[in-house]
């Protein structure tokens, strides 16, 4: 993180028509509309800031699914084109099958990361500076939660732009009509992932959390593999991807970029959105969640 | 593209025309299907089947006469080939042919019919107008691929056991000349200018072109796909572009079809299409060019500006022919 841009951000924080410097006072002025988008601007730009700055994770983010796509998709391109599944409407290769998996993974490690962050800035105290905002605890974790969406939509984008020279060229509309899907797909990764984050303690336990979270919900889905193939050898498995909201948001992504709505998926990625931010807000509540159990921000 | 004008306003049409698909006027498909003696009608710009009907057993090779009236199957189990009017699908005749019909051409004229018979290593030819044999042209064993030369003069048959183009002259009936090609040829066609002949061999793997005013072999074009075994490559049904710039082979097992530049005879793409895909017939237009695929019994349709596989659809089982009639 650079300091000028979390200086930046800090600054952003404060309501409109407040100096810096001033300190909330005794009555502080009802906080406008203005001061909802400042203060949302400031947290998204600074987490898309941080993110541009970090070359590394910006490399990481892009090489981990073109890896995926590159090497693990070529030794199984053969594997499929041996049946027309929807959303596609003649044969395909497996690269153009597994990309809105990758879509899911790259959307599910940034929510994981951004996560992680909030972890991280409450082990460093950097947390308090952002819970002293006159701003409800529910708006900022909403914002942290589009900051670090937006983030994700630009690596999607940006992969989506590589994998276009690897031919994997869904129609041009389908840029757009991925938009509202990748949205809603990244709040609900990401909210899942602030929840977790509420419950952990250290930055050390997340990073198992992440392998016990990561790999079964990426394994257990229909990011691979199509869910009939999986049914063919296992249908308790198959079950468990069914239930697995990953599987859903990937099955929405591959959808909405052939311009079509899976509304059993939509449905369940709505559910599990509500129900993790729900769950997040709770936990990040200071009187009543999980933190406050814990003896506030700092978790000691 | 069939438009609904009915009361629809000028600007309705003006944005109807501006949304218009690849195939800017509506033409109809027909496919034979092997395995369940049907043939199945696909309307080129729903991309569906609208119809199908029944014809003869095992229907194989299929043409449409030079008016665009009658569709001429070859029904190889009945070992005749017959004639059904294009438009209200109705039987109207028989004609008669050797044993085993498979592929059949037209003469420039719309009259006679060439008939590869495979059984009897003839080639069989009948004026579709009297309904009777002419004559029966000896060729090697096993007559498949029948190409006809732009201009009517010259015939071509490939025999897939002789492994030979025969080249036939149509005012002799009689072979002048014959080129050794490789394994199990199954397709020969001219490109639209007549200066090529292209002839697929399935076994062999190759596709060779012959220059047909000296019977020179002037090219052979190898087909490798990354991950798919030579085996697996079996080039059988070839179109050339109206242009003559781009010929599209069918590659059987690969499940590919590949692009080919004719000048420099080499392949420029490989398109996924369904399993086992033989023969290929383009719209009039040369916009869309239509796949028959026989072991996943789908035909698979290919934007040919965008070089795309646009869609598969179901057909019935074993599609095997394909032609495209202009209405």
């Amino acid at each position: 993180m650079s300091v000028g841009s979390a200086t930046e951000a800090d600054d952003s924080l404060q309501p409109a028509g407040q100096e810096a410097g001033h300190g909330w006072g005794v009555d502080p002025p009802p906080l406008g509309p203005l001061a909802y988008f400042t203060c949302l601007k400031g947290i998204v730009w600074r987490e898309i800031l941080r993110y541009l700055h970090q070359r590394e994770r910006f490399l990481s983010a892009l090489v981990r699914p073109l890896v995926w796509l590159f090497i693990f998709a070529a030794g199984f391109r053969q594997t499929l084109g041996i049946s027309i599944i929807p959303p596609y409407q003649t044969y395909i290769l497996y690269e153009v099958f597994i990309t809105p998996g990758l879509i899911g993974m790259i959307q599910l490690f940034n929510a994981m990361q951004s996560s992680l962050s909030m972890v991280y800035d409450r082990e460093t105290g950097a947390m308090r500076t952002l819970l002293v905002s006159p701003f409800p605890r529910s708006y900022l974790l909403l914002s942290k939660l589009v900051a670090g969406v937006s983030v994700s939509l630009l690596q999607v984008y940006v992969y989506l732009l590589v994998a276009y020279f690897w031919e994997i060229e869904p129609p041009l509309y389908g840029y757009l009509t991925v938009l509202p899907a990748l949205i809603l797909s990244g709040l609900m990764l990401g909210s899942m992932a602030l929840f977790m984050s509420s419950i952990i303690r250290q930055l050390e336990n997340f990073a198992g959390v992440m392998n016990f979270v990561i790999f079964p919900m990426f394994f257990a889905s229909s990011a691979l593999y199509p869910l009939w193939r999986i049914k063919e050898s296992s249908v308790l498995l198959y079950q468990i991807c069914l239930i697995n909201p990953f599987t859903h948001a990937v099955e929405l992504i591959r959808f909405a970029l052939y311009g079509q709505v899976d509304w059993t998926s939509l449905a369940v990625v709505l559910v599990f959105t509500a129900a993790f931010l729900g769950g997040a807000i709770y936990a990040y509540n200071p009187s009543k969640g999980l933190i406050a159990r814990r003896g506030g921000p700092g978790g000691s | 593209m069939r438009f609904k004008v009915g009361s629809s306003s000028t600007l309705g049409v003006c944005v109807a025309l501006m949304v218009s698909t690849p195939a800017a006027l509506a033409d109809t498909a027909f496919v034979t299907n092997e395995k369940d003696n049907t043939v199945s009608v696909i309307d080129t710009e729903k991309l569906e089947v609208i119809k199908t009907f029944k014809v003869g057993q095992r229907p194989r090779g299929i043409i449409l006469s030079k008016d665009g009236k009658w569709l001429i199957i070859c029904a190889s189990d009945d070992n005749i080939v017959q004639i059904y009017d294009s438009r209200t699908y109705e039987f109207i005749k028989s004609l008669p042919s050797g044993p085993d019909p498979e592929l059949l051409i037209l003469h420039p004229s719309g009259n006679p019919l060439y008939i590869a018979n495979e059984d009897d290593n003839l080639v069989t030819v009948v004026d579709i107008k009297q309904g009777k044999i002419l004559t029966d042209i000896p060729v090697g064993v096993e007559p498949e691929g029948m190409g006809m030369s732009p201009d009517g003069k010259v015939l071509v048959n490939t025999s897939e056991t002789t492994n030979m183009a025969h080249f036939i002259s149509t005012v002799t009936n009689k072979t002048f000349d014959n080129v050794l090609v490789d394994s199990r040829p199954r397709v020969a066609i001219f490109n639209h200018s007549g200066s090529q002949l292209w002839v697929s061999s399935e076994v062999g793997g190759t596709v060779t072109v012959i220059n047909p005013a000296d019977r020179k072999i002037v090219g052979k074009i190898n087909f490798k796909i990354p991950g798919i075994t030579r085996e697996a490559i079996q080039p059988v049904g070839v179109r050339i572009t109206k242009d003559d710039k781009k010929a599209y082979v069918a590659l059987g097992p690969a499940n590919r079809v590949a692009i080919v530049n004719t000048e420099t005879l080499k392949v420029e793409k490989y398109l996924l299409v369904g399993q086992r895909v033989w023969q290929l017939a383009f719209t009039p237009n040369d916009k869309l060019l239509f796949t028959t695929n026989g072991t996943s019994n789908d035909v698979s349709i290919i934007d040919v500006d965008r070089q795309k596989v646009i869609k598969s659809i179901r057909t019935g089982r074993y599609p095997w022919g394909v032609v495209v009639a202009p209405f």
